[in-house]
Order: C-alpha cells, then structure tokens, then sequence
C-alpha cells in the first residue's frame, strides 16, 4: 500500500469508493426487478436501485473530471475490470433471499446515510453537493430498511430465522465500511471526505437499536474481511460486471 | 400468515390547496406500509405533497343496482342548478 499519497489521486479512489459502492449495490437491487414477492416491494426496491445508481453518475462522473482523463461516469462503470472496482465487499454479496437483501440494504443504509451526513461538511463544494442530494434520498431507505428488518426479525418464527441466518452471513462484511487506509486518512486531514472510522460510533448506537427491536443478534467477534476498497474482490463481483457490462463490451459506445 | 395483504385505497394531495384524490389501491399488512408502499407506487414521477390510505373494506359505495332510484331523480331539475340568477354587476366575477 502507498505511504505517501497525493491528494488528486486520493480524491479520485475516495470518489470511486462511493460511486462504485452505489453503482454495485443499485445493479444488485435492479436484479429484483420483476422477482420481488409482491408487486409493491417490486417497485420499492426498483425506486432504490435508482436511486442509488443516480447517485452513482454524480460520483464517477466527478471522480472523472477529478481524474482529467476524459473518463465519464459511464468509462468509469462500463469499461473497467473488477480489480480497478473499489466499491465496500458488501454491496457486492448476492442477493439471497429477501431477507438477505434486506438485511445488506440496512447494514449498509446504516452507515450510507451518516456518511452522507458528514460529507455534507465536505469543503469541497462538489462533494457537499452531492451529499446533500443523495441524503434525502438515503434517509428514505434507511427508514424502509430498519422498518422491514424490525418487522421481519420480530416477525414470525420463519421471517425471524430468515433474518438471523441474513445479520450471520452479511456481518463479517460489516468492518469494512468503517476501516480507513492511506487514502481515507489524505482525505480526512484535507477535509474533504469524513474518515469512515468516524462513522462507526453513529452506526453501532443505530444498528444496535434496530437489531434490538428486531430480536435479532449480531454475532460476536466475527472476522471481518477487507479489501474491496483497495480492488480486492470476492468472486461476486466478475459475475455481476459480466452481465452489466456486456453490452459496453460487445457494442462499445453503443447508444440508445 | 395469509397469503394476501389487505387492500388498501391511496389518496394523494397533488399540490398544496388541492383536495386529496383517489389514485389507485395497493397490498400493504398495515396503514405505515401502506403509506410507504403508496410513496414509492404513487408519487415517483413527484406527484404528492400528502398521502392517505384507508383500507378498502372501510368503504361502503352505493350499489350499482340502485343506480336509477339513487340518480335518476336529479336527472331533470335543471333548477337546481345556479344559473338563473343575475348576477348585479357590482358582485363581479363569481
């Protein structure tokens, strides 16, 4: 890992961190579309997944021009590998069933939404900006989530196994979120992206709460695995660029 | 659990000063989901400032078998309607 980090440069991997989080976890949640077990979650998690990719254009779009390589939003998505991807492992765990999904939009809109809160006071205008857009959007799926996850923990004895079974896959994946590196701490010291381990006090008391109202319990002193930030990627991740990228690939700059 | 959620009617205030309007119905298990569901079914092109939901079995419509004793009376007292009065010139535009 570099020890010396230049700003730029440190702004563009920070934007790529949010934008390809976004960008893979919206094409993850698309995946539900038409498969959603009733007609209104369809649309729920349809409206989420644009949202989160809307967000997604901001961020690469900005973090090409901060590149100045001439590489837009759509270069950045469409026409890299999945080593140059630095979006959180946990957007990238599959879908499971819905209450895996769930679970992964409250765990990670749990920690969305605080972070976008704290990029607000970014002193970049650019990122304040973005920040305060995608917040009003989060703060929405943060309330559906934690609703659904409480509703479903302290549901019935199927809904809740189901729920318990989804925090025990998705919570090794959780430490990530808040783990900062070289490129987090350039970021942080120059103000214009918060550090994610600032974010880990507001995300424990939050999650802890709604784990709580949903009887549900986080497992203990589980490993946490790293390195999605840093273009280290599961298996997940080939799969899903194969399918969203394909049509770039075989057709490149095709357009409606 | 059963296998369907209630029905429930959405309402939705388009602009401030409009009176809520019926747009449709949807599934929901309680009034909180129904409002949530309403949101992201009803007003994704931006089309609300206020939602409300009543479960449909609240509702109690006329039948449509009773349509002719209930409407047909007022089907030839144009008297009723307001438009034989002149209106002074001092009241203005009404």
């Amino acid at each position: 890992m570099e020890t010396v980090v230049d700003l730029d440069a440190a702004l563009f991997e920070g934007l790529c961190r949010m934008g390809d989080t976004t960008l893979v976890l919206g094409h993850r949640v698309s995946e539900w579309c038409g498969h959603a077990p009733v007609l209104e979650e369809d649309i729920a998690l349809a409206n989420m997944a644009l949202d989160l990719i809307g967000q997604t254009q901001l961020w690469l779009g900005l973090a090409g021009d901060v590149e100045g390589k001439g590489r837009d939003a759509d270069a950045l998505a469409f026409r890299r590998d999945a080593w140059e991807f630095r979006n959180l492992l946990l957007a990238e765990r599959p879908n499971g069933d819905f209450g895996q999904t769930l679970m992964r939009q409250f765990l990670f809109d749990a920690w969305h939404q605080p972070m976008l809160k704290a990029l607000e006071g970014s002193k970049d205008a650019r990122i304040a900006e973005i920040a305060a857009k995608a917040g009003r959007e989060v703060a929405y799926h943060l309330e559906r989530s934690a609703d659904l996850v409480i509703r479903l923990g302290d549901g019935t004895e199927e809904s809740h196994k189901r729920m318990q079974a989804a925090l025990d896959t998705l919570w090794p994946y959780t430490g990530e979120m808040m783990m900062a590196d070289d490129v987090d701490r350039t970021l942080a010291e120059a103000g214009v992206m918060a550090a994610p381990d600032s974010i880990r006090p507001t995300w424990e008391a939050l999650v802890a709460e709604v784990l709580g109202e949903a009887k549900l319990k986080a497992p203990e002193g589980a490993y946490m695995h790293k390195g999605g930030k840093q273009g280290t990627h599961s298996e997940h991740l080939g799969h899903m660029l194969a399918t969203m990228q394909w049509l770039q690939r075989a057709y490149p700059d095709a357009k409606w | 659990m059963s296998s369907e959620w209630p029905l429930w009617e959405i309402f939705i205030r388009g602009q401030h000063g409009l009176n809520h309007r019926h747009v449709g119905s949807l599934h929901a298990p309680d009034a909180e989901m129904a409002v949530k569901h309403a949101r992201d079914v009803y007003t994704r092109r931006n089309e609300g400032v206020s939602i409300w939901v009543v479960p449909s079995s609240a509702i109690t419509a006329s039948s449509p078998s009773d349509k002719g004793p209930l409407f047909d009376p007022s089907n030839s007292k144009v008297y009723r309607h307001p438009t034989f009065f002149d209106i002074p010139e001092e009241v203005g535009k009404m």
